[in-house]
């Protein structure tokens, strides 16, 4: 968490600081990118601003956030057994949601305010709302069919440009089973045949009709790289490089030797204005934004060795790794994330689909969670296994505990809730039950970490997302209206659409 | 000393699998014992020869090894249906992968138990899962459950789901295996012919499901004049036949509706087709996904025919399952359909999930006792092993699995496994990797050092 406690101020904010080394008119006028330099106090602003869209800092955030929120109301959930997600558990406890956000959390003494409407939760469960780092919802949807496969722009190994948003279909019905499992944060990122797969983005998981709406204000990105055996495969499947895991590393190398040349230029002219301005270039640009530290490195990454190398280019070139993901052999050398603040985003159960997965073990995550310092995250990849998450988490526990190591429910809680939130730079708003964040909050038939549990009720930023009982709050997409199946119910117990 | 570690540990292995150890008598005491159609609260299971001796609630034997159960759940173990396990090593390793084939002339005749490994090291790794018994099938398209994408892999490897493996209608057949460690883990081969239907099954045919069915008409024809005129066509005197021999000869059990038919099929209108193709015929079929069937459920009841299903399929993948639901396995139960709830993707290295699979199914509508069912004694009946395991009653396989809670929670753990009465020992490769890094592995000397 404190690795990231800078990272949640907000996208245009954070682009300001981070892109411009001096005092920059593009700052001062975000949104109003024709205007002319803000004061005009010196030569280097006087001067005429760039044609439109030709300078990354006039607009930095160009498919800006459309998010409202849910209807929402004042509320106290009391009487459940609460997981705040940052390692408490209170039996009989109390949370208050106030204006959409958590405005405290505490025992049965905790008092209710007035105009508080009083959520009932006695024999239930409570945790923060679940947040996968790992999906591919919407870029690779339900269906799958020809034409709406939009995950991998297999098409070079570094597409560092493109972003995973602009491939985003807001109606696959995958959104709304992942949040009847009581996910309501998902990043959703480009696939791993490329090096550089492109931008990844975190999304609230609120039905919208658009892209925009979804997104979740604030987040920084993730630009998806690929350690391994996809992209070696895919492009030396061609004949072309990367076709060894060398080829890889000298491509991510080159990649950012080119960045820093660009981030350079850049940045000299801004700082003297002599000469052209640099072109702007989509691929460098994502790059560059990794060296300034305003996108986040989300790296595919399956085997140790190569973990210690990556890390190792990213001290080279002078930027940070946030997470590996699928990291499946991240229990090899879980004292070196730890040192140097890499979550490890894991799966308990996958193993032995490739050479690269072969040594996973159930037990990786707890493992991982063991060094001080450390950020063990479980992820799914998977739109079937994103629904249930909680017995993932489960089952990683299960195989910690199965090997003598003593590890609570409100420890490992937090590799679906806290954690996560740490990989994707937004501890700061969510994550936890704790004053002050938004109002994500999941109501659980029983204990998450069985696997009876359903979720009942997902809040989020405090808007009743989904209920269990009331099919006013089970929405469906467009895709799903009409199908075969429509408005039948497939047997009478309580549920979710699907 | 290390070696001799080592020594004493491999004759610790070989006594634990031992005949010998599986024939002495054992009885495990106090437990919450499913039998798999029923529950006995405290309740003793002995064990002997390989066997179930009994099953009740009286004490242990005098004589008898005694293992004291209290406060845990005692279980027949699972048995994976539409599985890889010991026919598929790593999935992306061609060479080690015997479980799909693509010569043209060896298809229905393709048999999948030559190529078990007893060895293999995905079977101690379901043994921990509880699974004991596996019905494994020749991989076909459109199979499988559970989808596993690596981030697309499957999109940029140029084939989807549905990657045709062999020209032919028939993917092969099946075989019944054991999970005990040991050298040879087949229980029975050629319990089963897999034939792919729906969009796969359509593909093989040319592109339309019209095409399949009548080349599959067509293909049984010809099984049944070559069936009535094997001399002649040895000696050359029958027409041509699109089948090689091998296939012909491996067909004529499905064509007389001895050997059943595992029929991979999703949507509702292809589930009343097969139904009908399969009366028509008088072809027995179990059929598989079947994630459209709750729509369907009182015609597949009325054939009589069982499902092989996968109950968290609940997203619209394709075309053909628009209508999947978590609530098909509870809905397929309740009309009386025999139901088997499949593992995770072909059930090879996620067979594990098997009972989670179950789990999820009762919450979402199935009783618990058709869920302990559906992995235990419907899997033996539907390929015809009722009462030889899957079920702890006497003289069944002594397949025994302690649980230290419920089986079907994440965080219950098999704490002692008898596969036909032999205890296994409980470990897997997985298990000696988690070991050798459990202090970090920064030590002095490198992991490697460890055993």
């Amino acid at each position: 968490m404190r690795l990231h406690a800078l990272r949640g101020s907000s996208l245009a904010v954070l682009a300001c600081v981070l892109a411009g080394s001096l005092a920059l008119s593009a700052c001062a006028t975000t949104g109003g990118e024709d205007k002319p330099a803000a004061d005009g106090s010196s030569d280097v602003e006087a001067r005429q601003p760039l044609a439109r869209g030709l300078d990354y800092a006039a607009n930095p955030d160009p498919f800006p956030s459309t998010y409202r929120g849910l209807p929402r109301e004042n509320m106290a959930i009391v009487g459940g057994t609460v997981f705040d997600g940052a390692g408490r558990k209170i039996e009989n406890g109390v949370v208050i949601v106030t204006d959409g956000k958590v405005a405290a959390v505490g025992d049965a003494s905790t008092p209710v305010p007035g105009g508080h409407r009083v959520v009932d939760a006695r024999g239930r469960f409570v945790t923060p709302g679940i947040i996968d780092v790992h999906s591919h919802l919407g870029v690779y949807p339900s269906p799958g069919v020809s034409g709406m496969s939009d995950g991998n722009e297999a098409t070079n190994p570094n597409t560092a440009q493109v972003w995973a948003e602009h491939s985003l279909w807001p109606q696959d019905p995958g959104f709304n089973a992942a949040r009847a499992g009581g996910v309501t944060t998902l990043q959703i990122l480009p696939g791993s045949a490329n090096l550089f797969g492109g931008r990844g983005v975190t999304v609230r998981n609120v039905p919208s009709v658009t892209m925009q709406g979804m997104k979740m204000p604030g987040a920084p990105y993730g630009l998806k790289m690929a350690c391994g055996e996809n992209p070696s495969r895919v492009y030396g499947g061609r004949n072309t490089s990367p076709a060894t895991g060398m080829g890889n590393v000298a491509g991510y190398r080159a990649a950012f030797i080119a960045a820093r040349e660009y981030k350079a230029k850049w940045d000299k002219w801004r700082d003297d204005g002599e000469g052209s301005p640099p072109t702007r270039n989509l691929q460098l640009e994502t790059l560059a934004g990794v060296l300034d530290g305003s996108v986040l490195i989300q790296n595919h990454c399956y085997r140790a060795d190569e973990m210690a190398v990556m890390i190792d280019i990213a001290k080279e070139f002078g930027y940070r790794i946030t997470a590996f993901h699928h990291a499946i052999e991240a229990y090899k050398v879980a004292p070196l994330l730890a040192r140097e603040g890499i979550c490890a985003d894991m799966w308990a159960g996958w193993w032995g689909f490739k050479m690269e997965a072969l040594d996973a073990v159930e037990a990786n995550a707890a493992l991982v969670d063991a060094p001080q310092g450390s950020c063990a995250v479980i992820h799914s990849d998977d739109a079937e296994l994103t629904q249930r998450l909680n017995q993932e988490t489960a089952a990683a526990l299960a195989a910690g505990r199965r090997m003598g190591m003593n590890i609570s429910e409100e420890r490992a809680i937090s590799w679906i809730t806290l954690n996560p939130a740490r990989s994707l730079g937004i501890a700061d708003q969510t994550g936890s039950l704790e004053a002050g964040k938004r109002a994500d909050v999941v109501i659980w038939s029983a204990n998450p970490f069985s696997v009876y549990a359903r979720a009942d009720q997902v809040f989020i930023d405090g808007g009743l997302s989904f209920d269990r009982m009331n099919p006013a709050y089970q929405p469906l997409s467009d895709y799903e209206l009409g199908q075969p199946g429509f408005g039948l119910s497939a047997a009478n117990v309580p549920q979710g659409a699907r | 000393m290390r070696l001799r570690n080592l020594i004493l540990g491999a004759v610790c292995a070989a006594a634990l699998t031992s005949p010998a150890f599986a024939q002495s008598l054992t009885a495990i005491t106090g437990g919450r014992v499913l039998t798999g159609t029923s529950v006995i609260e405290n309740g003793t299971v002995v064990i002997q020869n390989g066997r179930v001796v009994s099953v009740g609630t009286g004490a242990a034997p005098s004589g008898a090894r005694v293992i004291d159960a209290r406060g845990k759940v005692v279980a027949p173990g699972f048995v994976a249906v539409d599985s890889g396990l010991g026919a598929s090593e790593i999935s992306s390793v061609g060479g080690s992968d015997d479980q799909s084939n693509g010569a043209n002339s060896i298809s229905a005749s393709f048999d999948v138990s030559y190529g078990l490994d007893p060895w293999s090291f995905t079977l101690p790794v379901a043994r921990l899962g509880g699974i004991t018994r596996a019905i494994v099938v020749p991989s076909h398209p459109g199979g499988g459950g559970g989808n596993h994408r690596d981030d697309g892999d499957a999109d940029f490897a140029g084939v989807g789901s549905a990657g045709l493996q062999a020209p032919s209608l028939f993917a092969g057949q099946a075989a019944i295996i054991h999970l005990a460690q040991g050298t040879d883990i087949l229980v029975k081969p050629r319990v089963a012919m897999v034939a792919p239907f729906g969009e796969a099954g359509a593909g093989v045919a040319g592109g339309a499901r019209g095409a399949e069915f009548t080349q599959f008409k067509e293909t049984l024809a010809e099984v049944r004049l070559y069936a009535r005129n094997k001399a002649a066509y040895d000696r050359a005197g029958l027409r041509d036949l699109s089948l090689s021999r091998a296939d012909l000869e491996a067909l004529i059990p499905v064509a007389n509706g001895s050997l059943p038919l595992i029929v991979t099929v999703h949507r509702a209108a292809d589930i009343q087709q097969v139904l009908r193709l399969a009366r028509e015929e008088g072809v027995k079929v179990i059929l598989d996904g079947a994630e459209e069937g709750w729509l369907v459920a009182d015609q597949i009841v009325a054939a009589g025919v069982p499902v092989l299903l996968n109950p968290i399929s609940n997203l619209p993948g394709d075309l053909e399952t628009r209508a999947v639901r978590m609530q098909n396995a509870a809905v397929l139960d309740a009309a009386g359909v025999v139901i088997a709830i499949k593992g995770n993707e072909g059930s090879i290295h996620r067979a594990r999930e098997t009972r989670y699979n179950a789990g999820n199914a009762v919450s979402h509508g199935l009783p618990y006792g058709a869920a302990i069912e559906a992995i235990t004694v419907n899997p033996a009946k539907i390929f015809g092993m009722a009462g030889q395991f899957g079920e702890l009653r006497a003289g069944a396989a002594a397949d025994v699995v302690v649980w230290s809670g419920d089986p079907l929670e994440p965080l219950s753990i098999a704490e002692t496994i008898f596969i036909g009465g032999a205890e296994q020992a409980p470990t897997s490769r997985q298990f000696l990797l988690r070991d050798r890094y459990r202090d970090g592995g920064e030590g002095a000397m490198p992991p490697a050092y460890s055993r």
